[in-house]
């Protein structure tokens, strides 16, 4: 039997993989991928500590952070395909208008 | 053990699959990969005595979400970052300063870590509390999901809806009637 802390320390690491990703990436849709990276891993917390203490609410709550995920992702990649018509790029550092 | 060596292969290839996300230059690999990170945890999520949250996550993330990047991605046509700007933008051969988000990352793991094996019970075994009957089924899970939690249910309809018709309208060309 696997410790819980195994799958503690894998969602971290995966956690951490999507924030450098948005950290590090210069591209509208790698940091959108992010993002989900970080989703999941939050998931997989969810549903081992849901496991551990023998109830289902971590699995409950893991469908609603898909329906999130789902959700943010349209609105995500409708935004980045409005960016794109406007500056042909998808570099977040071409839409610094707003920038001071 | 074959349930701990299963353990480490799938954690293994989330990892390694979700660091060559974010080290691909070409986001239609960065998407390919992203889904088979998304395989090897809902892999994990059936060790967990959770399969119906695993068939979900196999059939929303990787079914519905990822094709909605890939149609992005190759509707956009801007598959990569050219090359020059690469290496003049990546991270391991900047300096200082920019590689400044990639220590961030390394504390934020090493808090995390910290912080979550400060919590009770952290050494035992998952699985060796409650019934992996109980827990697996689909019954109990969707009795819950009306009874309990049918506010946040009905609350996330209507997210679905908002975002649809945002991303509709923001996706939608100027002019257009």
């Amino acid at each position: 039997m696997i410790p819980l802390s195994y799958y503690l320390v894998v969602s971290a690491v995966l956690f951490a993989i999507g924030t450098a990703g948005v950290f590090l990436r210069r591209n509208l849709i790698t940091i959108l991928l992010s993002i989900e990276i970080m989703l999941n891993a939050v998931n997989l917390s969810f549903v081992a500590f849901g496991r551990q203490f023998g109830n289902l609410d971590g699995q409950i709550i893991v469908f609603f952070v898909m329906t999130v995920a789902a959700a943010e992702a349209a609105v995500g990649l409708a935004i980045v395909i409005g960016l794109f018509r406007h500056r042909e790029s998808l570099n977040p550092d071409a839409f610094a208008t707003l920038k001071w | 053990m074959p349930e701990t060596l299963i353990f480490w292969g799938l954690s293994g290839v989330a990892i390694l699959t979700s660091a060559l996300v974010i080290g691909q230059r070409n986001p239609m690999y960065s998407v390919l990969m992203l889904i088979a990170s998304f395989g090897a945890l809902a892999g994990l999520y059936i060790q967990l005595d959770a399969p119906f949250v695993a068939v979900a996550q196999i059939i929303i993330y990787a079914g519905a979400i990822m094709v909605l990047f890939l149609f992005v991605v190759m509707l956009l046509n801007a598959p990569q970052e050219d090359a020059a700007e690469w290496d003049r933008t990546h991270p391991l051969r900047q300096p200082g300063i920019m590689r400044f988000g990639a220590l961030l990352a390394l504390l934020l793991v090493i808090q995390l870590t910290w912080a979550l094996l400060r919590v009770n019970g952290v050494d035992v075994p998952v699985g060796a509390q409650g019934d992996p009957e109980a827990l697996g089924s689909v019954r109990t899970l969707g009795r819950i999901l009306f009874t309990d939690y049918v506010f946040a249910f009905e609350a996330t309809s209507i997210l679905i809806l908002v975002a649809m018709v945002g991303a509709v309208v923001l996706a939608r060309r100027e002019g257009d009637r």
